[in-house]
């Protein structure tokens, strides 16, 4: 696969999910900021139609009324990148899984869910990776309270 | 007709070759394998929940006990993602002695996978012949920090002190031996009969399966992926040298060996350039007393690990704690491909496979 041209890609990706995508970008990354709803077809447009085959991390952060899972693409041989961002609510903690996309999200999601709290829909195996089963709560959420 | 049934046998935690507390439960259909159960978590920390709670240079030792076998790599990882949150530039003496440091914990590290996966195996004297070579790099990080194992020598900005007088010979003396090592571990270890009866065809995985699940470092090269980070987006100055990318071809654990002895040796290399370039100057840049990256500012900053692509995401809320730090483990995700490749084989090759993972238990757990 030839390299690609990230602006030609944002572009149609802009043209193909309309308002449900929003893009930026820093000295690093291009952003491509996705409705919850339409992230899992975002993700399969990127892997099939622009050769993203490595999904290298994913990981959340808590904002208070709100929960933002990230995703840091890369592709393999080309060395294209990219990195989409989606918020859920905090009252409503669930994305779609991205296993059946990259099976390498299977743990990751299952961390994610574990210390922070976030469900991911059609996961197989959505039980604790590194807690005991037993533990209450998940620790890394803001309103998580350390005992002294 | 006899009955039969499926029954599990428990692999860990405590087991020598879980390398730390790794517990896998095997289902076994008589001798042979049919699913395998990677439980984590036996030392789990909740380092991310801590960092939350220390300032950035404080969070810098707690690095260091990621990836205790390779301890420079993960706190070169995380310096250079605050580095790059604040836009400073490491001084250039600083720069190569990260370098050297660095390929020494990846031979320190490659050297204990060796030695560990041939007593693995059952050759005790692989182990001794592979420590006695890892503790003269220990001794080497002694002089330059004081510590052998968990070193915390990189700064925010640079390293904490300069190289003494006696390090640059004591490397030269190093590097003049390392031939000789290597030939001793290809005699003995490498064309060891037994070894290669237990690793050639074991624990296959194929490239696609391979980036598919996510796996990077030496286990991905040993499938032919020709992918290192220090060349495919290279981070500090690692596009000054020279270097090959060894590859394996068939994915297997004996490609795995093989990959990282030859890894070994292009650290070598590396270092040979680095000293020959080492110049004279500043160890530190100038960083602020209380670090507080800008408020919103966010980081994914990856190094090429003795494992794998080791990466730091932290997001800074402006206060001299980050707000969010998330380490992407190597270890954790190369384990996910143990079931993988391990359906169908023996027991025994369970063991191999978990060995030539070369997973470290405190980054998968973090």
């Amino acid at each position: 696969m030839s390299k690609i041209n990230p602006e030609k890609m944002i572009t149609e990706l802009q043209e193909l999910m309309g308002d449900k995508l929003q893009v930026g970008s820093d000295d690093y990354f291009n952003w491509l900021i996705i409705n919850p709803d339409a992230m899992l077809g975002l993700m399969q447009c990127l892997k099939n139609d622009y050769g993203f085959n490595y999904l290298a991390n994913l990981t959340s952060v808590d904002y208070g009324d709100a929960f933002e899972m990230i995703y840091h693409l890369y592709s393999i041989p080309d060395n294209n990148k990219v990195a989409v961002k989606t918020r859920v609510p905090a009252e409503a903690a669930q994305v779609d899984s991205l296993v059946s996309v990259w099976s390498t999200a299977d743990w990751q999601e299952r961390e994610v869910f574990d210390l922070m709290g976030i469900t991911f829909k059609g996961h197989p195996n959505m039980i604790r990776i590194l807690l005991p089963d037993e533990f209450e709560g998940h620790p890394l959420r803001k309103d998580f309270k350390l005992e002294r | 007709m006899l009955q039969t049934e499926q029954y599990t046998i428990n692999i860990g935690p405590q087991h020598p070759s879980t390398h730390g507390g790794l517990h896998v439960e095997a289902v076994m259909d008589g001798e042979h394998i049919v699913d395998s159960i990677v439980h984590l978590g036996y030392v789990h920390r909740s380092v991310e929940k801590i960092a939350e709670s220390r300032t950035y240079p404080q969070f810098v030792p707690y690095t260091s006990r990621l990836d205790y076998l390779a301890s420079h790599l993960p706190t070169l990882g995380y310096c250079q993602t605050v580095e790059k949150m604040l836009g400073v530039t490491v001084p250039e003496r600083a720069e190569y002695i990260r370098v050297i440091m660095a390929e020494f914990s990846r031979i320190a590290s490659h050297l204990l996978f060796v030695g560990s996966l041939a007593i693995d195996l059952g050759a005790t004297t692989g182990l001794i012949y592979c420590f006695r070579d890892r503790e003269r790099i220990m001794d080497l990080f002694e002089m330059t920090s004081g510590q052998r194992l968990i070193a915390s020598y990189m700064r925010i900005g640079g390293i904490s002190h300069d190289i003494p007088d006696t390090f640059i010979p004591a490397v030269r003396s190093y590097i003049a031996d390392f031939p000789k090592m290597i030939e001793e571990y290809e005699g003995l270890i490498v064309g060891n009969e037994i070894l290669q009866a237990r690793l050639k065809g074991i624990g296959v995985l194929n490239a696609e399966e391979a980036i598919e699940y996510g796996v990077t470092g030496p286990n991905l090269r040993a499938c032919g992926v020709e992918y290192d980070i220090r060349k495919a987006d290279p981070y500090g100055i690692y596009d000054r040298f020279e270097f090959d990318l060894p590859l394996g071809s068939k994915g297997d654990s004996w490609d795995r060996l093989l990959v990282r002895i030859e890894e070994m040796v292009q650290s070598v290399r590396i270092i040979e350039q680095a000293l020959e370039a080492l110049p004279e100057g500043d160890i530190k840049a100038k960083v602020p007393r209380i670090i507080k990256p800008d408020k919103g500012s966010e980081v994914y900053h990856r190094i090429e690990s003795s494992k794998g692509e080791l990466g730091y995401y932290i997001v800074a809320d402006g206060g001299e704690k980050p707000y969010r730090l998330h380490v992407r483990a190597p270890s954790f995700v190369n384990l996910m491909v143990l079931p993988v490749i391990s359906r169908g084989e023996k027991l025994q090759d369970i063991i191999a496979n978990i060995a030539t993972l070369d997973p470290v238990l405190g980054e998968s757990d973090r």
